[in-house]
């Protein structure tokens, strides 16, 4: 095994243009627990912790949008000015492990890794995310739609590491929640974000399908209530959540069955589209 | 750095040589068989029960997460290193005298996170206090102890005790 140290993306990319199979190591929180319980052995790790690019950030008042570097941790998301720009994200992180896990999982772990229960992962579904990747030979971006294709599957080429996401600052009101075995230190059964962006409804869900699901015919309902002025009474939003169970795709496995699954997103979808914080 | 090259860690301020390491270790399993810093605790080793906590950069994480050779340049803090003559610091007195250790192994990584928590955080609240020592699992006192010794350290810190 061998282990790169980079100081810049451009450091990083062209030794990753060498080295296309090597493991890309940011927090450690999913590739660290491998490699100790010897699931996974790499050739060689390119570790990203002195690549000081990845751990910037940076609000955009004037076009209403929020960077975040991939490495920035979970914990900066928390409270703060990034939890003020994006009310829905800094809930999400707030679920992620314990402090210590928040101290180094960052959104371009989740990203690389794209697993359905990563926590951060309906947020930037619902709140259609750009994704940043560079490599040797340039820069691109991707929506998160077309990033994720599958559990722990994306369309990052081998050359390509994530430098960062933008999302938009909160236009409106949002939330996120998920239901786990217990209330910290969980992996979810089931989680959903929720955001009325510019009077326009999102809902996306996490661990109840392949990827993360965007509920376009509950967001249609909702959005149908809204352009006529009505409120979301508890009526609403009980069938709100009936149409999300509806369009998730949970299956059975050791965390939690389908069943829970679909009844557990179709209540966080009701409450959230009740709650939601202002911003 | 390939398999068995020799590299540089600064733990407690002082820079220690790591070698005859294999590259992949986890900087608690290099502080703990190649440094001998035993502090920090093994257990889980996938970031679930915090008997491992160190500070990296002033950050509390768990040290079975942290691949040792990416930590070079870095400043590395163990229980050892907490008060620099060896002597408890004022949270590891209030553990004793508290009774929060009962079989200890949880002990260095919660030492950990109570100065981490206090030195962010001088007064926290009740819900602070249990959010913040979340990540340190303790099978035996039940918390009860060791929150109470987070609360006389704060009163001490304070001058109300």
């Amino acid at each position: 095994m061998t282990v790169l140290l980079p100081k810049s993306i451009d450091e990083a990319t062209r030794m990753l243009a060498d080295t296309s199979s090597a493991t890309l190591l940011t927090g450690g929180t999913d590739v660290m627990v491998e490699i100790n319980f010897n699931h996974r052995k790499p050739e060689s790790i390119i570790a990203l912790r002195h690549v000081a690019e990845l751990q910037t950030w940076s609000i955009n008042e004037s076009n209403g949008t929020v960077f975040i570097g991939a490495s920035v941790p979970y914990k900066s998301m928390e409270s703060g000015p990034l939890a003020n720009a994006i009310p829905a994200l800094a809930q999400a992180a707030r679920t992620v492990g314990s402090p210590q896990i928040r101290a180094a999982g960052s959104l371009g772990g989740n990203l690389g890794t794209c697993s359905p229960a990563g926590d951060s992962l309906p947020v930037l579904s619902a709140l259609d995310a750009t994704i940043h990747l560079a490599s040797a030979s340039g820069t691109r971006t991707s929506s998160f739609a077309d990033f994720m294709v599958g559990p722990k599957r994306n369309t990052r080429a081998s050359d390509e590491i994530i430098a960062g996401v933008t999302l938009p600052l909160c236009r409106g009101r949002q939330g996120y929640a998920k239901v786990g075995v217990r209330n910290a230190m969980v992996i979810s059964v089931a989680s959903a974000c929720f955001a009325v962006q510019d009077n326009t409804a999102r809902i996306a869900l996490g661990s109840v399908g392949p990827i993360i699901i965007r509920c376009s015919a509950a967001e249609n309902y909702l959005n149908q209530v809204i352009a006529s002025g009505l409120a979301i009474t508890d009526d609403v939003a009980e069938e709100f959540g009936r149409i999300v169970s509806s369009e998730s795709r949970p299956i059975d496995d050791h965390r939690s069955t389908a069943a829970y699954r679909r009844h557990a997103v179709g209540v966080l979808a009701k409450r959230l589209s009740q709650r939601g914080t202002q911003s | 750095m390939s398999s068995h090259e020799i590299y540089s860690l600064k733990v407690n301020g002082v820079e220690h040589h790591v070698k005859d390491a294999w590259i992949g270790e986890s900087l608690l399993y290099v502080l703990r068989e190649r440094l001998g810093l035993p502090g920090a605790k093994g257990a889980c080793e996938q970031g679930e029960c915090g008997s491992c906590t160190v500070f990296l950069n002033g950050e509390s994480v768990c040290s079975c997460l942290v691949l040792a050779a990416s930590a070079v340049e870095c400043d590395i803090a163990t229980v050892e290193g907490l008060n620099s003559d060896g002597s408890l610091t004022d949270v590891q007195e209030a553990f004793v005298t508290e009774g929060a250790v009962q079989c200890g192994f949880c002990t260095p990584g919660l030492v950990m996170a109570v100065h981490h928590l206090l030195d962010e955080t001088p007064s926290p609240t009740e819900h602070q206090i249990k959010e913040a020592l979340s990540g340190n699992i303790c099978r035996c006192t039940g918390y009860g102890r060791i929150f109470a010794a987070v609360d006389t350290v704060v009163a001490m810190r304070k001058g109300d005790k």
